[in-house]
């Protein structure tokens, strides 16, 4: 029956009828291996957490989605990681240098980085995102424009410097300086939003797992991101995923880069504790 | 003679023969029921039906399957099944579920469809941007359509 449905599939995509394909959803029990390694994708939760198992996006996705993340050849993320590598190297700004110039190997110098992101900084004396971090580089270092949240180069460059942290796992930092933003980050969560009045939690913590319409709820985890989707064939950042779902919800947003997000992002990340990190990944 | 009869029974139901709606901030709830047609209209169930299964209007498939409406793809699992919904419920509870089902299930995650206020950042529509103008999501009759088809709705 499952092979039978499989089969329809591959003839639908086959056909070139991936929107109207009829969906085989994919085998839950599945582990997730890109180029022969292993991803954590389900993660004992640790006592207090609100989840019992905490499941990678992945699992939640079809057949087809799901192939596509298993190796680099197939997942389309990597045209625009290709173009962050080059950008890595382009010498940008006033001071003649790009992040190459100091930063090296990004495989050497940026691994674990993303891991811990977002993480709380001190000479800032805020919570920054990788996006911070990229743009402080950009306007500081290199005395070149910073780039827009949310918007292609920034989306690339963060996928390509996630990547080095690739099958490591999700580790925030949510105390100290870093407890104000996680508190903020669980209230957002747990908000009901909009005139449909819904909060995160109403989705992806108490509904993953069921359909909703044709999507099958998730538990929203971000160890993904940024993540190319098959609806809008680009990469997708983490603060834009949020602004969408926040839209759906008939609410007024927050901005890509608000302190709202970034204090959603790390809640959001402490959630996701321990999944491994599978950027770029693919969803639907 | 018949043209005028006909005239005037039409200028009466164009005019004063027609009640007011109720707006969303006077519906009366009790024990999360509401008695009266909010239209002051009996609803069209096959209009209801079009509501129901459309993702612009109600979208109610979205969260709850409905085997009679087969013919509409993807049911969602979020809610029951609406499968002989009118035999656990009467006209009045169904009418005050769809308008506010937190008036009936405290904290339950269904939206409510005609209410206007009470919410937090609304939105102008799905434009992520501040509302200027908060219409409910259904208009009166809308949920009176909605109610005719749910009564519909029987297994008994």
């Amino acid at each position: 029956m499952f092979k039978a449905s499989q089969k329809l599939a591959i003839a639908a995509l086959a056909l070139g009828a991936l929107v109207s394909a009829p969906a085989a959803w994919a085998d839950e029990e599945a582990d997730l291996i890109i180029n022969g390694e292993k991803m954590d994708i389900r993660v004992e939760a640790p006592e207090g957490h609100p989840l019992d198992e905490i499941l990678s996006g992945w699992i939640f996705r079809t057949d087809e989605t799901q192939a596509l993340e298993t190796d680099d050849f197939d997942n389309p993320s990597f045209i625009f990681v290709e173009q962050a590598q080059e950008a890595w190297s382009t010498v940008e700004g006033e001071a003649g240098k790009s992040c190459e110039s100091c930063h090296g190997d990004v495989a050497e110098s940026m691994k674990g980085v993303r891991a811990a992101m977002p993480k709380y900084n001190e000479q800032a004396k805020d919570l920054w995102s990788l996006e911070n971090y990229i743009n402080s580089c950009r306007t500081e270092r290199m005395q070149a424009k910073p780039w827009k949240w949310a918007k292609a180069d920034m989306d690339a460059m963060v996928a390509l410097i996630g990547l080095q942290s690739r099958g490591m796992p999700m580790s925030v930092k949510v105390d100290g300086p870093a407890a104000e933003y996680f508190k903020k980050g669980e209230e957002i969560y747990y908000t009901r939003f909009g005139q449909l009045e819904l909060s995160c939690a109403n989705c992806h913590e108490d509904n993953y797992g069921n359909m909703i319409r044709a999507d099958h709820l998730s538990q929203g985890q971000i160890n993904g991101f940024p993540t190319y989707r098959l609806k809008n064939t680009k990469l997708n950042s983490i603060h834009a995923r949020f602004k969408g779902c926040i839209r759906d919800t008939r609410a007024e947003t927050f901005s890509p880069g608000s302190e709202e997000f970034r204090a959603l992002e790390l809640y959001v990340a402490w959630r996701g504790q321990g999944l491994s990190i599978e950027t770029p990944s693919v969803r639907q | 003679m018949k043209t005028s009869i006909l005239a005037i029974a039409a200028t009466m139901l164009a005019t004063g023969a027609l009640a007011e709606p109720v707006a969303p901030s006077a519906v009366s709830f009790n024990d999360g029921a509401v008695a009266t047609s909010l239209s002051g209209q009996p609803g069209d169930a096959t209009r209801g039906r079009e509501i129901v299964g459309t993702k612009s209007l109600g979208n109610c498939v979205s969260c709850h399957a409905i085997t009679e409406m087969s013919d509409v793809p993807w049911h969602g699992e979020v809610g029951p099944t609406l499968d002989g919904v009118a035999d656990r419920w009467d006209e009045a509870q169904l009418r005050g579920i769809v308008a506010n089902a937190k008036m009936t299930y405290d904290g339950t995650i269904m939206p409510a469809f005609y209410k206007v206020s009470g919410f937090t950042r609304p939105g102008d529509g799905y434009t992520g941007k501040a509302a200027k103008e908060i219409s409910p999501v259904l208009d009166a009759q809308q949920i009176e359509d909605v109610v005719a088809y749910l009564m519909t709705l029987k297994e008994e």
